[in-house]
């Protein structure tokens, strides 16, 4: 346990109760960087005022709204809107929020091209759907730059506790569940600050650092208690089990995946979430002149960018298919091209070469075999000159914690019910990647708050058959 | 090739737009500006014994991102000498003689003053005289304005008065504040007059600051009704040229005034009556140059339909508004979806189920009809859904399954034709052009009104129950 002067009430290894924290504190620890934030400035900047009220106008509020059904935590964009047109701002966050705790991230993390945007009937009328996403975040900046709190209170003390392992949004908005029900809640997060890939994760132009710090610091003043710098292995919630009446497993995925050659623990390789993490809390400030990007996902995109907006000069990405399998978004791919990012599609790296540091990628050729599996063709290589390579071809899970007996896994996921977020072992429900394989912000949100009410429930039955 | 010339009570006119009586016709250099931009005629801003206004004086109602949907004022007439005004008509005059400027004049109520203005008026050059009996603000608590038009014998006495001396055609302006605007238009009509124009702005408070509690336009704190005017009023107006155009002891050439903003709105007022048209709002909006549109749109059109001029269509509309009683109660529509049109916005859907007869319904994707699920029940089971973010790797099944794609059968709604009542509303609020039409369905039952219904001696509400689909 550290940073113990910032708690009021705590449990220790032993179940003793140490001094925790009001103020949370997390906020004055958030790294300031002015070079960062002049680099990745917003992507899709706030509306002015005039423009929002505009946009909100041109919305039909169909019946049924497809970009409500679209959207994971279901909110219901059509009022929240209309609340903008009539300038009821502060109707409007607490129509977002009450769907949706972390609103004000997912206004600007959502991928809203595939879903509210995807979805909106103005697609097929004037081609130009509603700016959801923008007039979302229209009326959270408002809620926050008035200085008021969140929109909701505690609900009356139930004596009941749930440790929350993990801090990311799953567990961010179960607590926010839990405190609105009077159920007390702890999170163990292993990093110093909360927030998980919401705060460490997602690219700076579209949701800067301190951003999600500000809403987690929101919402914790619903009476959330941090634990950071806290890892939790299976002995931990052993502990955890006994003291709390429930456990809400967030714990996310694991570690990128190794590219499997030879000497890649040297010098210039990392991977994707240590590099978005290290430039998003100040650590890295500028990377050399070429970097390779090894992957095709979203996270692969997120890397190469920010390597362009940290100073390289040349951004390459390696992707063992085509364009058309990456699993990046379209618009993330397109948005890649705009930034420079060079693409070399149908390529995989089979060695690095370099003595201290690596100085350069050996890229074989890629076809399709008759099983539809890929196989290099080495006669056809190449070499790529690279001072940086970073990893994002994919995460592994981090289950292995879990006693594989009571919890049941599907390929390291846990499984749950989706309603309420149960897992086969009663106690613990669980929520975000680790259930749903890596998703959006909002779809750990949705899990988050299905398991919150969720086990509000299980205890109110539990407590009532007790 | 069609043309836009025309006469209106003996005046001749290159167009038939002139500008209302009001404060884009303050002054000639103003009014010399918009004929420069194409306005045939002009009303002067109204001329009597000059006044002081307050400041400020307009106040107007914005809809859903659009400015000025209605405009109200408390401006009263002229606040120029009416010596400055009879030069300037006399200019105006000299240097644009085929124009048309109109003189609008509010005096106290007395034979002899009216005399002298409409003398002086016509001295200076104006082709014809608008009697101002409609200003509903100020004016009217002094006796004039509509405090003259809202009493049929005064409108009738000073319309007498006034063609005992007018030597050009003389046009009343009549009030909208009245419970029936055919009273005072029969009363100018007995007076002599040559032709009316209508309407004037309705008495409105436009809006409340809810900071200060305290009415717009602001004038140290308090505010007074002012004239409404503005596209808001269009309806109203076009109701009311229709009821004078439509009465014998009435009618006589019209201007119509109110909300006219547009071609189709000049064609629309031509159509039930009118001679000319007046415009002030858009005109203050938007400036003159909105007059443009108005003479290139209405030749276009006029070209289509096969008019040469205003006169061959001017009225026609007229004979097709009726008494209620008069109308075909066999005749039936029904509202048709176009489903290819469809966007799945279900506006139709819910106006029907909370503004209309519960006949529209969404359950073209369910294995049977079912009238029986309600808007909530529908938007109940939609929250219930688990949804997830799309990612190609993890959803390989349905990779394509995400983006803007054709409306999905279970958003298209479905008409239960035999239980619509043909009320159009779904039409209205849909936003597809096209899309929801009304289709005529034969009843097999010959034209019947409700009047030929009573005189027939049928029951009539016996009728109106056993032939109500909703019942």
């Amino acid at each position: 346990m550290v940073d113990n002067h910032f708690f009021t009430t705590a449990l220790d290894e032993e179940g003793e109760l140490l001094a925790v924290s009001t103020s949370t504190g997390f906020l004055e620890r958030a790294p300031d960087s002015p070079e960062v934030a002049k680099r990745f400035a917003d992507l899709h900047p706030g509306f002015a005022p005039v423009s929002a009220v505009i946009e909100a106008n041109r919305c039909l509020y169909c019946f049924d709204a497809p970009c409500t059904v679209a959207c994971p935590t279901h909110i219901d964009v059509p009022k929240f809107i209309k609340k903008i047109a009539s300038g009821n701002l502060e109707g409007s966050a607490r129509t977002i929020l009450e769907a949706n705790i972390l609103g004000a991230s997912c206004a600007r993390a959502c991928p809203v091209q595939v879903l509210c945007e995807g979805s909106c009937v103005m697609h097929r009328n004037n081609e130009r759907p509603i700016e959801i996403g923008r007039l979302q975040r229209f009326a959270m900046d408002a809620l926050h730059a008035s200085g008021d709190p969140l929109p909701f209170s505690p609900g009356e003390e139930t004596g009941k506790s749930v440790a929350l392992i993990g801090g990311g949004p799953a567990s961010l908005a179960c607590a926010a569940e839990l405190r609105r029900r009077g159920i007390r809640a702890e999170i163990f997060d292993a990093r110093p600050l909360p927030g998980g890939l919401n705060t460490y994760g997602i690219a700076e132009y579209k949701l800067p650092l301190i951003e999600s710090l500000h809403e987690i610091d929101m919402l914790a003043q619903l009476g959330v208690t941090f634990h950071f710098d806290t890892t939790v292995d299976a002995a931990k919630l052993a502990l955890l089990e006994a003291q709390f009446d429930a456990v809400f497993l967030g714990v996310g995925l694991g570690t990128i995946h190794k590219l499997g050659v030879a000497n890649e623990d040297r010098g210039g390789v990392t991977n994707a979430l240590d590099f978005i993490a290290g430039y998003k809390s100040g650590a890295i400030t500028m990377v050399p002149k070429k970097v390779a990007v090894i992957g095709g996902g979203n996270t692969a995109i997120d890397a190469a960018n920010a390597a362009v907006r940290l100073g390289a000069e040349e951004v390459h990405m390696i992707y063992r298919r085509g364009p058309q399998q990456m699993s990046a978004f379209a618009f993330e791919y397109e948005h890649a091209k705009q930034e420079g990012v060079r693409f070399h599609f149908h390529v995989t790296p089979v060695g690095l070469v370099g003595e201290d540091r690596v100085e350069a990628l050996k890229l074989a050729q890629l076809e399709t075999s008759v099983d539809s599996s890929l196989v290099p063709k080495l006669e056809e290589g190449s070499e790529l000159a690279v001072d940086l390579v970073v990893l994002a071809i994919g995460q592994g899970t981090h289950t292995s914690f879990l006693d594989g007996d009571k919890v049941q896994l599907d390929k390291g996921r846990i499984v749950v019910n989706r309603v309420n977020g149960q897992t086969s072992y009663p106690k613990f429900f669980a929520g975000g990647d680790c259930i749903n394989g890596g998703r959006e912000v909002v779809d750990a949100v949705a899990d988050g708050k299905r398991a919150g009410i969720g086990i509000a429930a299980w205890l109110e039955v539990a407590h009532a058959n007790a | 090739m069609p043309t836009l010339e025309t006469t209106f009570a003996g005046i001749r006119c290159m167009n038939p737009f002139w500008l209302a009586s009001a404060p884009p016709t303050n002054c000639g250099e103003q009014i010399m500006r918009a004929f420069d931009a194409g306005w045939g005629g002009a009303v002067w801003k109204t001329i009597g014994a000059p006044i002081t206004n307050v400041s400020s004086r307009y106040s107007s109602i914005d809809w859903n991102g659009q400015r000025m949907m209605g405009l109200n004022n408390i401006e009263l007439i002229s606040d120029r000498p009416i010596e400055v005004n009879l030069r300037e008509i006399a200019e105006v005059k000299k240097r644009y003689p085929k124009h048309v400027v109109i003189a609008s004049l509010m005096v106290e109520s007395k034979r002899e003053t009216w005399h002298d203005i409409v003398q002086r008026a016509e001295d200076a050059g104006a082709d014809g005289l608008e009697l101002n009996f409609g200003c509903p603000h100020g004016m009217s608590e002094r006796g004039m304005g509509s405090a003259v038009g809202q009493v049929p014998e005064y409108c009738e006495r000073i319309t007498a008065w006034v063609k005992e001396k007018a030597r050009t055609p003389v046009i009343v302006k009549l009030t909208p504040n009245i419970s029936d605007v055919r009273i005072p238009a029969r009363a100018a009509k007995a007076g002599g007059a040559d032709a009316l124009s209508a309407i004037n702005t309705i008495n409105s408070i436009t809006s409340i600051d809810l900071d200060t509690l305290e009415p717009r336009p602001n004038v140290d704190g308090k505010s007074s009704h002012g004239g409404y005017c503005g596209p808001a009023v269009k309806p109203i107006a076009l109701n009311m040229v229709q009821q004078v155009m439509s009465d014998p002891l009435a009618a006589l050439p019209m201007s119509g005034i109110g909300g006219i903003a547009s071609w189709q709105d000049a064609a629309e007022f031509i159509l039930l009556g009118s001679g000319t048209v007046q415009v002030c709002t858009a005109a203050m909006h938007y400036g003159y140059r909105i007059v443009e549109d108005m003479g290139d749109g209405l030749l276009a059109w006029m070209r289509r339909k096969g008019y040469e001029t205003l006169g061959d269509f001017r009225g026609h509309s007229l004979p097709n508004v009726r008494e209620w009683k008069n109308l075909n109660l066999n005749f039936k529509v029904v509202a048709h979806i176009h489903e290819t049109k469809c966007i799945g916005c279900d506006l139709c859907y819910t106006a029907c189920w909370d503004g209309a007869h519960q006949c529209i319904h969404l359950d073209r994707a369910l294995p049977a009809e079912d009238v029986t699920r309600t808007p909530y029940e529908i938007t109940a089971a939609s929250r219930s859904v688990i949804s997830m973010t799309p990612i190609p790797k993890l959803d390989a099944h349905n990779a394509t399954d995400h983006g803007p794609h054709a409306t999905p059968l279970a958003r298209i709604p479905r008409v239960d034709e035999e239980h619509c009542v043909g009320c159009n509303l779904c039409s209205l609020v849909c936003p597809v052009p096209e899309c929801i039409t009304m289709e005529r369905r034969d009843t097999g039952l010959p034209p019947e009104t409700w009047e030929e219904r009573v005189a027939k001696g049928a029951a009539t509400e016996t009728i109106a129950v056993t032939a109500n689909p909703n019942l």
